[in-house]
């Protein structure tokens, strides 16, 4: 690893970290409870605007509530639904990838034929759709995004899967009369781990991108629940009056794919 | 060369297929489409109304057989909000869309494609950088955010531009560069790489031996080698834009077909957003087939894989 390298990782690593640290830290570090609503200090500007005070250093939403607080909270929904999503369709993934890479013939042709087309659908269309039929929770946002997502890892799996069950060390464990199930958990599974990782996470960025989308239609989470998209639906409708109510989440929302994305390109070139 | 049309055709069908499967049982996934369609207040007899007004009380492959028919011939059924043809609605709202579509698209390949090929051509140099950045940035950034914050700058503080809807060529710019600028990031990351491994190749050495301008080696040579993978891009994204810009397009109140999903699902009218799922799924699937023949056609090596 060159030195030259080494700030991207890092830059990386300590964007995450500080999400990681607000989304664990919420309580400790948010200066008022996230739901709490004062309508005497509503669309307060930030504390360094003028008519700003430090007791809301980001400055109130449209009901008083305080933004930096929000934000703190709503990082929480933004990691559970990349972390789960992610974990879902990757457990999927793997599942229908490894037989289909293992086992090859129809099992192989089926799963590949609807993977393609599901690839070729308007992913982010289909999403809000059965999430609008299934009606808003953060359990059906985490169930949609996985399922809608692992199409991709199977393919990738299947691929990695091909190439590694063509490798001498394969082969050399088939020869000792390994089974089926040994030789997929401890020769070829491990090998594709470092592949997989990287798809997971450039994939957790997009899903954190996509709930914010989705919550910003107003269709992610319950709107009771803090969340960077929910802060962001509520923002647009004060963009004219208040600036900071919608500007403040999605500089969080960068901050968090930038971060996944930094480390993610670090990851690929490694 | 027809095994290949052929084949391709086949994949094409089976892809309409399976989208006419999703959309149909999509309503269908909590069980009975006449709860989700009707508001929850609705009383059980308005319901069981409802339920044999759709034809929902049949049975499902009955349901099924009837759906695809006349879904092939765009039938969707009565919008429950506007009253009037989904598929009118749909058609009503393309013109819109096609204009951002191609607006965006236009921004993206006009900017992306001379950037990357600056950044191969002068690896290093500050337009290598500026590729990676933009490329990084386009993967980064919520298009949706970029629009609010252009919203605030351009027409709020400094009164530039329109703030949303569609009037004229001023109310396009901010759409086109939000929905232009994720596959702008793609498109010059791709660009960048394809151009480095094609000006590597021994026929562009021969082009500069025989003394072209490098003008005609990069654009002429090397682009034209190199533009296969930059033109499947554009055409899945390009799918992508006419069905699916169901943000952007409701960030600036942009009367298209996204904007028109996004309201449809909101209200809960599925007839409506059945419709505009089969259009963009059609429409995407169409455009992958034309891309993957127009390869056909230029490319030999393809049809005989």
């Amino acid at each position: 690893m060159s030195r030259a390298r080494r700030p991207w990782l890092s830059a990386g690593a300590g964007l995450i970290l500080l999400v990681l640290l607000a989304a664990g830290l919420a309580p400790i570090l948010a200066p008022h409870p996230p739901g709490l609503q004062d309508l005497a200090r509503s669309q307060q500007p930030p504390a360094w605007v003028e008519g700003g005070s430090w007791g809301n250093p980001l400055g109130t939403d449209h009901l008083g509530r305080d933004v930096l607080s929000r934000i703190l909270y709503g990082s929480r929904v933004s990691l559970v639904v990349g972390a789960g999503g992610v974990g879902l369709a990757l457990a999927l993934g793997l599942l229908v990838g490894l037989l289909a890479g293992y086992l090859r013939g129809w099992v192989d042709d089926v799963a590949m034929r609807l993977c393609d087309v599901q690839l070729s659908l308007p992913y982010l269309l289909f999403v809000i759709a059965i999430v609008g039929v299934l009606g808003p929770s953060l359990r059906n946002v985490v169930l949609v995004f996985g399922v809608a997502d692992f199409p991709l890892f199977a393919r990738m799996t299947r691929g990695e899967t091909l190439r590694l069950r063509a490798a001498p060390f394969v082969e050399a464990a088939v020869a000792t009369g390994a089974s089926h199930a040994r030789i997929l958990l401890r020769h070829v599974l491990p090998n594709m781990a470092g592949v997989l990782l990287v798809v997971s996470a450039f994939e957790m960025a997009a899903m954190i991108l996509y709930e914010a989308g989705v919550g910003f239609l107003g269709l992610s989470v319950p709107p009771t629940i803090p969340s960077w998209g929910n802060m962001l639906a509520d923002g647009r409708n004060y963009l004219t009056t208040s600036w900071w109510i919608a500007t403040f989440p999605g500089l969080a929302i960068v901050v968090g794919t930038l971060g996944i994305n930094l480390l993610g390109n670090r990851l690929r070139r490694a | 060369m027809t095994a290949y049309l052929l084949a391709r055709a086949g994949q094409s069908l089976l892809a309409v297929a399976c989208v006419l499967a999703l959309v149909f049982f999509m309503v269908r996934l909590t069980g009975d489409p006449s709860v989700v369609m009707l508001p929850q207040d609705a009383s059980r007899e308005d319901v069981a109304r409802f339920r044999e007004a759709m034809g929902f009380d049949r049975p499902l492959a009955v349901q099924f057989g009837d759906f695809a028919r006349r879904a092939l011939v765009g039938d969707f059924g009565k919008s429950l909000q506007y009253r009037t043809s989904a598929w009118s609605l749909i058609m009503e709202r393309l013109p819109a869309t096609l204009e951002l579509a191609a607006a965006a698209m236009s921004f993206a390949i006009l900017v992306a494609v001379p950037l990357g090929i600056l950044a191969a051509t002068r690896p290093g140099s500050i337009w290598d950088g500026l590729a990676q950045g933009v490329a990084l940035l386009g993967q980064a950034l919520p298009a949706y955010w970029v629009g609010l914050i252009l919203i605030l700058v351009l027409s709020v503080e400094l009164n530039l531009l329109p703030v949303a809807g569609r009037s004229g060529w001023a109310s396009l710019v901010m759409p086109m560069i939000t929905l232009g600028m994720g596959t702008l990031g793609r498109l010059a990351q791709l660009a960048r790489s394809v151009m480095r491994d094609a000006l590597g190749q021994d026929y562009v050495r021969t082009a500069r031996a025989k003394g072209l301008a490098p003008r005609a080696v990069h654009y002429r040579h090397a682009l034209k080698n190199a533009a296969i993978p930059l033109v499947t891009l554009i055409g899945v994204n390009f799918g992508y834009m006419l069905g699916g810009a169901v943000l952007i397009e409701s960030v600036f109140s942009y009367p298209g077909i996204g904007r028109l999903a996004a309201q449809a699902i909101f209200q809960r009218d599925f007839p409506l957003v059945q419709a505009v799922a089969f259009f963009a799924s059609l429409v995407v699937i169409l455009v992958n087939l034309a891309t993957d023949l127009v390869y056909g056609l230029v490319n030999p090596q393809v049809r005989l894989q």
